[in-house]
């Protein structure tokens, strides 16, 4: 058994027929209960909830700081190789590209530790592309290894591995990973990935299950929005993390939510995503869920950043570089995207606190691991 | 009247525990530390960096009248937990720890099989051990047997703020216990409080409730007061509760006309 299972249960079409259909009685009905399904998760994602996403936004705003208290988690990605051996149409590092490839040696690794652990992060979160044979296990245990002096907890967002494998880097000292299923849509998802080992949809789908098996800490998923109807996206991914938490008990759950951002190789979202969309959306996950954690990153704006963090968020990226070495050895090499809140760390920290609330910079201990 | 909580090595005239989480800064978790008079306040060992003597949330708890309980939040096992217990008695130079283990990350409900294993091997390593529990009554014997100075039972899920619901248990708990009752998680108003030690409890442990109120100074206070006074009524014996109202025109009362 796996998600794969539940997820062959339902059918996009069917899926994206009732969403749209929803109507304000049905969202005035979801939003008098208490305990918010699955079901009622659609409802709350519908065009028909649009009108309601004030009192979203409050109920938002009051669950979480009743969960997590007046507080906001930092972490900062560190990619470590753009290397890539797989097409994703919408990926700046996609093989086809012709960019300059990099992967990070044991000294330039140290040297940009050192310029984000100056920044005040002790979360961190490293990034590769998908290049087994330069970047596979043996490289990310090392590169660990070399990391978790300087870092209470180490999330990694690579390539889907194996069982076996997640439970060789988490004796390493890994807490978290980050595995994006970009579209639940099987077509569309081949499209989006015609070559390399990303092509293989049902292998990325069960990654999570691999994940919960190997105890790993703490799985993130998400979708990236604008490849299909992020909608119904999101369904499946609320009905990922469902899935999930019933058989994985013992383990955290993030979402993130990413939009297409542009980057080398453009390609256009199919479908748009506005910003009061991404706010509805943010809302009605924590309507869903008190206790699942929701994840900003620096691909969107300030303005949408400084307001998004009362509605739901937390946790956040600042000053995030998307190239390997990025920071300090090689700035000027090419990124995976653009980032678009370009602020510094201390800076965010800064508007963090004027909207009365504590920047957490450590929330684990290496010793847990 | 003399009215201490003793707790092996330690006494206390506040019998309002606190935590350190959730507050929108380290200066308002002192002040509200402050206010509430606590003088035993739990800080998560995953929360503070123990090899900076700067880190922001000790450096706001220096005052002497506190003690820092460091706890063990984020572990999933009792042999993990001994870990962490370790590395905060080194750490923060005290043999206290609030043994929280709790594998589903959802609910924080705590295992109780693991924590007997943990609470038994600290016991041995000469730890004063808190274990938040379950609101069972079997567990809290076991786990005085096991030599831990106190339990801390849950009165409802943590940080759900719905009071005491485990009302039926915990009488049992209290009734029962040949160590001191600390209820714990789910106390969300000073009327809960109070509600808890009215019924007996030794001292009740408050973080969320006073942390993400709109004024957590006020709010410590409100908890202060209701601990005090839940205590003194406890104290002077609240009247019985009566099953049957009085009647007004009794039914034996051509009894005493023999």
């Amino acid at each position: 058994m796996s998600f794969k299972n539940t997820f062959e249960k339902y059918d996009w079409d069917t899926l994206e027929e009732e969403i749209y259909a929803f109507t304000s009685v049905d969202v005035k009905l979801v939003l008098q209960k208490e305990v918010i399904s699955l079901e009622d998760f659609k409802v709350l994602i519908s065009p028909a909830a649009k009108p309601f996403i004030e009192e979203m936004a409050q109920r938002s705003n009051a669950i979480t700081k009743k969960r997590f208290g007046n507080t906001i988690q930092m972490y900062v990605p560190m990619y470590l190789s753009n290397e890539c051996q797989n097409i994703c149409t919408y990926c700046g590092f996609s093989m086809t590209n012709k960019i300059p490839r990099k992967t990070l040696t044991d000294t330039e690794i140290l040297k940009e530790v050192q310029h984000i652990k100056n920044l005040g992060y002790d979360h961190i979160l490293l990034v590769t592309g998908e290049a087994n044979r330069t970047v596979g296990v043996s490289y990310l245990k090392k590169a660990m290894e070399l990391i978790k002096k300087h870092f209470s907890n180490i999330s990694i967002e690579v390539q889907p591995l194996d069982q076996g494998e997640y439970e060789e880097l988490k004796d390493a000292g890994l807490y978290a990973v980050l595995v994006y299923q970009e579209t639940y849509h099987k077509e569309t998802y081949k499209i989006h990935h015609p070559k390399g080992k990303k092509s293989n949809f049902d292998y990325r789908l069960d990654t999570p299950d691999r994940l919960g098996k190997a105890r790993v800490h703490k799985i993130g998923i998400g979708a990236l929005f604008g490849l299909e109807d992020w909608r119904v996206d999101s369904f499946y991914t609320a009905l990922h993390l469902k899935y999930l938490q019933k058989a994985y008990w013992k383990t955290k759950y993030s979402i993130s939510f990413p939009r297409l951002r542009p980057h080398e190789g453009e390609v256009q979202p199919k479908v748009e995503m506005t910003d009061s969309d991404l706010v509805q959306l943010i809302c009605a996950y924590r309507l869903l869920d008190e206790d699942v954690e929701l994840s900003m990153s620096t691909r969107e704006s300030e303005v949408f950043r400084d307001n998004i963090i009362k509605l739901g968020i937390t946790s956040i990226s600042a000053e995030s570089k998307t190239n390997p070495g990025g920071y300090s050895v090689e700035p000027q090499s090419l990124e995976q995207f653009q980032i678009s809140d370009e602020r510094s760390t201390a800076d965010i920290a800064k508007m963090i606190k004027s909207q009365g609330y504590e920047v957490v910079w450590k929330d684990w201990d290496r010793s847990f691991v | 009247m003399n009215d201490i909580l003793t707790i092996e090595d330690k006494t206390f005239t506040s019998r309002l525990f606190t935590g350190t989480g959730k507050f929108s800064s380290s200066q308002k978790m002192r002040e509200a530390v402050l206010a509430s008079d606590s003088e035993l306040v739990t800080v998560a060992l995953k929360r503070v960096d123990v090899q900076n003597e700067n880190d922001d949330i000790l450096v706001h708890l220096q005052e002497t009248h506190i003690h820092l309980l460091p706890n063990t939040s984020g572990v999933r096992t009792a042999k993990e937990a001994i870990f962490a217990a370790e590395l905060a008695r080194e750490a923060l130079q005290t043999n206290w720890v609030k043994l929280e283990i709790h594998p589903d990350p959802k609910y924080l409900l705590p295992d109780p099989i693991e924590t007997l294993k943990a609470a038994e091997e600290l016991v041995k390593k000469g730890f004063v051990v808190m274990p938040y529990i379950h609101a069972d009554p079997v567990l809290c014997k076991r786990l005085e047997e096991v030599g831990v100075q106190c339990v801390m039972p849950l009165g409802a899920p943590i940080g759900s703020s719905k009071g005491i619901k485990t009302i039926d248990f915990l009488e049992i708990i209290i009734e029962q216990s040949t160590v001191p009752v600390i209820v714990d998680a789910g106390i969300g108003a000073p009327s809960h409080a109070a509600y808890a030690m009215e019924l007996g409890a030794d001292a009740v442990l408050v973080n969320t409730a006073i942390a993400v109120s709109q004024n957590p100074i006020e709010m410590a206070i409100a908890f202060k007061m209701a601990v005090q006074a839940g205590r003194m009524a406890y104290n002077a014996k609240l009247a019985p509760v009566q099953k049957v109202a009085e009647a007004s025109s009794p039914l034996t009362s051509f009894l005493n006309n023999y």
